[in-house]
């Protein structure tokens, strides 16, 4: 993937091969269905797939920017926290101004300014991304906490509500954000300078230095688009929940890092796309709803995410083990 | 190979950042708050570190190597339910405690193959099984405390050794083996290598993987170890008790001077550190702040911690 737009031939070669990574993960997610089909009489129905693509649209979209920062080789973990502090700034401002675009605005705000704040510490202070995005994380979730003192905001106007709950054409609302986003990240990742030069980063932080890519603002950049995606995600989780609490985003920071991983994108960094996240983010949904539909309790929710993160790490390990030994 | 010297001159010679940070924050609880130097104060601090203490000696063994392990806290959780759980049905202490030491040392073992074998990054793999480890403990009570009447437990707290009470004991012992371990024996040797250029072990023929995997071994069993403490002080199990730990002995492990980056680490740090750590959260107590936001203090200190280690680091 890296570098491929320096030749023209080799762009396509690199278009295949991400249509190849992207296939064989939608097979996977077709196999799935398949089996939950046959396990379960009740996957198979209108309302249980668009919950399963409702679902998986807010996991997208609070995973698609986490997929840039980590194409950097860099790793955001405040993301759930995230989550959380902005859902609950927006369902107060909203409360105090009775304005729903008021606490939007707010709750996207929150989420850029803690991704510049990482931004800050990880590009311009040279801390390693997920020690700093670690330490932001248990800032975040104790401001939170702090601020919400075991209070919940709840009942927010209709017109707010339907970014979560509502439906246009029979589909989710949500599930059209997911491909607005989708084709916005994919635009941004393959079209763009700015997108070319965040996988440069990634692959050879060195050689990109040195081709004159100004790393510490693309760096900031990316965590800014993690942090706002994460604002975005609090509020169509806000709208589908109608109410806030200081815990809220406990639950998301490791399906999305697991959707991140099982989406093909590199921890090592210079490899991913973010259709490949939207699909990562389908499978873990997928898999999560035939536990629950297997009336598997939502304690194995935790278990079975550690797995299958370990799992996708262990994966990406071993495709860059084959590759350095190919070179 | 950055070996900081044990004598007194080297210790003095590093002491000031942890204990500039140390000073300020016993200064200015004293003259926020009337109770805290109080011996009662004092000997809670102390109660209330131990468990910390525990947890961040071997996590700076491991953040020296270059890794991390932010399961601990989940499962020192683990562990302590297991624990529970023995003794809730009819278990004796000693089998409990044996329990709870082998899930620690699975958990290690497993952080540290997957870590040191197949070369995976340390900060997700531990990620993973934290969520493993979280997972397992709701599994396990279902969601509920395990609540233990256990008379050999409640004597594990509130004993005392020659004048000291038995937590501050384990403490000190389990201090004293760590020192013993990272500075005196061919194993601490390793692990300083560890960080400071893997390389050059492996040239020299030793097999550098089972000694990081031991490091990872031996947080586990620390947990293992820990859960005893925390089970006894709560008389019970919960399966969210201690999540979230890690981050206050990692929090201690980095204000301690330890370096995530260049394989440097100060056991003695680590001590002045998780003392910096019980000292802001009980006088924060004492204040009457919450402790959601004495996190964030605790995030904050880290961030300063880590700003002042990459200033230092560049000069």
């Amino acid at each position: 993937m890296n570098f491929a737009l320096s030749r023209p031939g080799r762009f396509i070669g690199a278009l295949t091969a991400d249509l190849r990574t992207v296939g064989y993960r939608l097979a996977a997610a077709l196999l799935i269905c398949v089996i939950l089909t046959v396990a379960s009489d009740a996957f198979l129905t209108a309302n249980n797939l668009l919950n399963v693509l409702r679902q998986a649209s807010l996991l997208f979209l609070l995973a698609s920017g986490l997929t840039l920062v980590i194409v950097t080789a860099g790793l955001d973990l405040s993301v759930g926290a995230n989550i959380g502090l902005s859902a609950c700034i927006a369902a107060s401002v909203m409360k105090l101004t009775g304005s729903a675009l008021l606490g939007a605005a707010s709750g996207v705000g929150v989420g850029l300014c803690i991704g510049v704040a990482n931004g800050l510490l990880v590009a311009l202070m040279r801390m390693p991304p997920f020690i700093a995005t670690y330490g932001m994380l248990w800032v975040v979730h104790g401001i939170t906490f702090w601020y919400m003192a075991g209070t919940t905001i709840y009942g927010f106007p209709a017109g707010f509500r339907a970014l979560g709950s509502g439906y246009f054409l029979g589909v989710p609302i949500p599930v059209y954000l997911m491909f607005v986003f989708l084709t916005l990240g994919a635009f941004f990742a393959q079209r763009t300078t700015y997108g070319q030069e965040i996988y440069a980063i990634g692959a050879n932080r060195e050689s990109a230095r040195l081709s004159g890519v100004p790393i510490a603002r693309r760096l900031i950049l990316v965590y800014m688009v993690s942090g706002a995606m994460a604002g975005l995600a609090s509020l169509v989780f806000l709208a589908r929940m109608n109410s806030a609490e200081g815990d809220i985003g406990e639950a998301f920071t490791l399906p999305a890092i697991a959707a991140v991983l099982i989406g093909g994108t590199s921890l090592f960094g210079g490899v991913g796309t973010v259709s490949g996240t939207l699909v990562g983010a389908l499978i873990l949904t997928l898999v999560l709803n035939g536990m629950n539909l297997l009336t598997l309790d939502a304690s194995w929710q935790p278990l079975v995410t550690g797995i299958i993160v370990i799992l996708a790490v262990y994966l990406d390990t071993l495709t860059r083990k084959r590759a350095e030994a190919r070179n | 190979m950055n070996r900081p010297p044990a004598t007194l001159a080297g210790v003095l010679a590093r002491v000031p950042g942890v204990a500039w940070i140390l000073g300020l924050l016993v200064i200015g609880f004293s003259f926020f708050s009337r109770d805290f130097l109080s011996g009662p104060n004092i000997h809670n601090i102390g109660l209330q570190s131990v468990i910390l203490l525990i947890l961040a000696l071997p996590q700076t063994m491991i953040i020296m190597t270059e890794g991390v392990d932010i399961a601990a806290g989940a499962v020192l959780t683990l562990a302590s339910v297991v624990l529970a759980w023995v003794l809730v049905h009819g278990g004796s202490l000693p089998l409990a405690l044996a329990a709870s030491l082998a899930t620690g040392m699975m958990f290690g073992l497993a952080n540290g193959m997957l870590v040191a074998l197949l070369k995976m990054p340390p900060f997700v793999v531990t990620l993973g099984t934290l969520g493993v480890a979280q997972g397992l403990a709701l599994i396990v009570t279902d969601g509920q405390s395990i609540v233990v009447s256990s008379d050999a437990l409640q004597a594990i707290y509130n004993g005392e050794i020659a004048g000291l009470p038995l937590p501050l004991a384990i403490g000190v012992a389990v201090y004293a083996v760590s020192h013993g371990l990272l500075y005196h024996t061919r194993f601490g040797t390793y692990v300083f290598a560890l960080g400071g250029n893997p390389e050059a072990l492996k040239l020299a023929g030793i097999r550098a993987d089972a000694y990081l995997i031991a490091v990872y071994v031996l947080g586990g069993l620390m947990a293992g170890l820990a859960a005893l403490i925390l089970t006894a002080r709560m008389s019970s199990g919960h399966p969210t008790s201690a999540i979230g730990m890690e981050f206050d002995a990692i929090a201690a492990v980095v204000v301690g001077g330890t370096s995530f980056e260049r394989g440097k680490g100060w056991l003695f740090g680590t001590l002045l550190g998780v003392v910096a750590v019980g000292v802001l959260r009980n006088g924060l107590n004492l204040l009457t702040i919450p402790s959601s936001a004495q996190v964030a203090c605790i995030g904050l200190l880290v961030i300063v911690a880590m700003l002042v280690d990459g200033l230092k680091g560049r000069r």
